[in-house]
């Protein structure tokens, strides 16, 4: 059966922002409304559904070699000057250091660069297996709800501290809820966010001084995660997912802005 | 806002930059059908990206801006100087939209990944790279506009008339014959 709204381009593109999640509450209302009681409107939105994923499953196609991304890294270090063989070298010749003594500080820094590492890689590890059991549990979160107001009272006397969350209204993130982590034998805070159809997990810990305390603050890419992390108010906060850095940054900001 | 000095590190432009690389790639290849131009593209982009990286304004989305260096270095590549590109009808007339026989239930029947890979390759460049960005690379409305650089009302027409020409594409792929549009 024919819907005449579809016949209209603005209809048509009003669908579109609908599959999307494009459209303000009030016109997702409506559509909605009009979806329950229109079969034609309702499968035409089923087969873009349907196409949206087939393109998206295709449109993932190409892979770049190492080979080219090695290139650019390299140029890119060399570019902005952070190419750390450029500057041992550098340093090499003006100081005229005896090479014993060299040899002693580069396996030292070395020895101490690869124990950090292990330990970044450690933490960034645990939270993301915690990021993923959440996920993959059904029941995520044990206190269930959008509502800032509500979920953080929760926590009370469930953890050692408490926090602020942000005001989320006019952003593309909504708070699903929370529940109580533990990470390193510490009881912490778990919030899982959702932008556009990714889950984001912000994890907020005590900062005692421990094996998080080393890590250095800013955006990282681990385990095919992006990762940003850092310390306010005694606080040390992680935000986990799979969506760009772009979005993580967007919800740290948010969260530092509210602490 | 610019960017505070030491945002606008080398240091820093690397932590923001090199996660995108394999997106951007794969961007870069469908735009120019050819891995030796893709390679040299992206390479291209992080170059321009990083000299012009101390004038990136904060409150601007940095992947949409990615993006946009390297649409502008594929178009420029492709027409010496311009870096737009005109598309005729942005106002689409009325059309009905097929009842029956979608080409869709066939697609998703035969999960046929190829066939929609070549109607994408078969689409007009406008209209590929506005379905990838928001298909596959999730993007925005808002973000493809500042990619793209055209007003969110475009988008939203484009999109529209992308998603038409790709079912049309793939339609003509079903009954057999295959034309460019």
């Amino acid at each position: 059966m024919a819907c005449e709204q579809m016949a209209t381009a603005e209809w048509r593109r009003k669908l579109d922002a609908y599959i999307d999640g494009e459209l303000e509450a009030r016109e997702l209302q409506a559509i909605g409304t009009h979806l329950r009681g229109c079969a034609a409107c309702a499968s035409e939105v089923l087969d873009r559904v349907q196409i949206k994923r087939a393109v998206q499953m295709a449109g993932k196609r190409y892979a770049s070699s190492a080979e080219l991304r090695n290139r650019v890294t390299k140029s890119v270090a060399a570019k902005s000057g952070t190419n750390p063989r450029r500057e041992a070298g550098w340093a090499w010749k003006l100081l005229a250091l005896p090479a014993l003594l060299v040899l002693m500080l580069s396996v030292g820094v070395n020895w101490y660069v690869g124990r950090e590492n292990a330990r970044r890689q450690r933490v960034y590890g645990e939270l993301a297996d915690l990021h993923v059991n959440a996920l993959a549990s059904t029941t995520p979160v044990d206190v269930l709800s959008t509502d800032r107001h509500t979920v953080k009272p929760w926590f009370q006397g469930k953890i050692p501290f408490t926090f602020n969350l942000p005001e989320l209204q006019g952003t593309q993130f909504t708070l699903l809820g929370g529940r109580v982590t533990y990470l390193a034998q510490t009881p912490g805070a778990h919030l899982i966010y959702q932008v556009r159809k990714h889950e984001v997990s912000v994890f907020i810990f005590q900062d005692r001084g421990d094996e998080t305390a080393s890590l250095p603050s800013g955006p990282v890419h681990a385990l095919s995660f992006n990762i940003e992390n850092w310390t306010q108010n005694g606080l040390r906060y992680f935000v986990v997912g799979d969506v760009g850095p772009e979005d993580i940054r967007a919800l740290s900001k948010l969260l530092r802005d509210a602490a | 806002m610019k960017v505070p000095e030491e945002r606008a590190s080398g240091a820093n432009f690397e932590e923001l930059a090199m996660p995108l690389f394999d997106q951007l790639y794969n961007f870069a290849r469908w735009l120019t059908q050819d891995s030796t131009e893709a390679e040299d593209l992206v390479q291209e982009t992080y170059a321009k990206a990083l000299r012009g990286f101390s004038s990136f304004q904060l409150g601007t989305n940095f992947r949409a801006w990615m993006y946009r260096i390297l649409r502008n270095s594929f178009l420029s590549s492709r027409t010496g100087l311009k870096t737009t590109i005109a598309i005729d009808g942005e106002n689409e007339e009325n059309l009905l939209p097929p009842e029956t026989d979608t080409p869709e239930s066939v697609l998703i029947g035969q999960a046929n990944r190829e066939m929609v890979q070549q109607a994408l390759a078969d689409l007009s460049v406008p209209f590929r790279e506005i379905l990838l960005l928001c298909e596959v690379e999730e993007m925005s409305y808002q973000e493809i506009s500042e990619a793209l650089a055209i007003p969110i009302g475009t988008v939203m027409s484009r999109l529209s008339r992308a998603r038409k020409a790709l079912r049309d594409l793939l339609r003509k792929t079903q009954t057999g014959g295959r034309h460019g549009l």
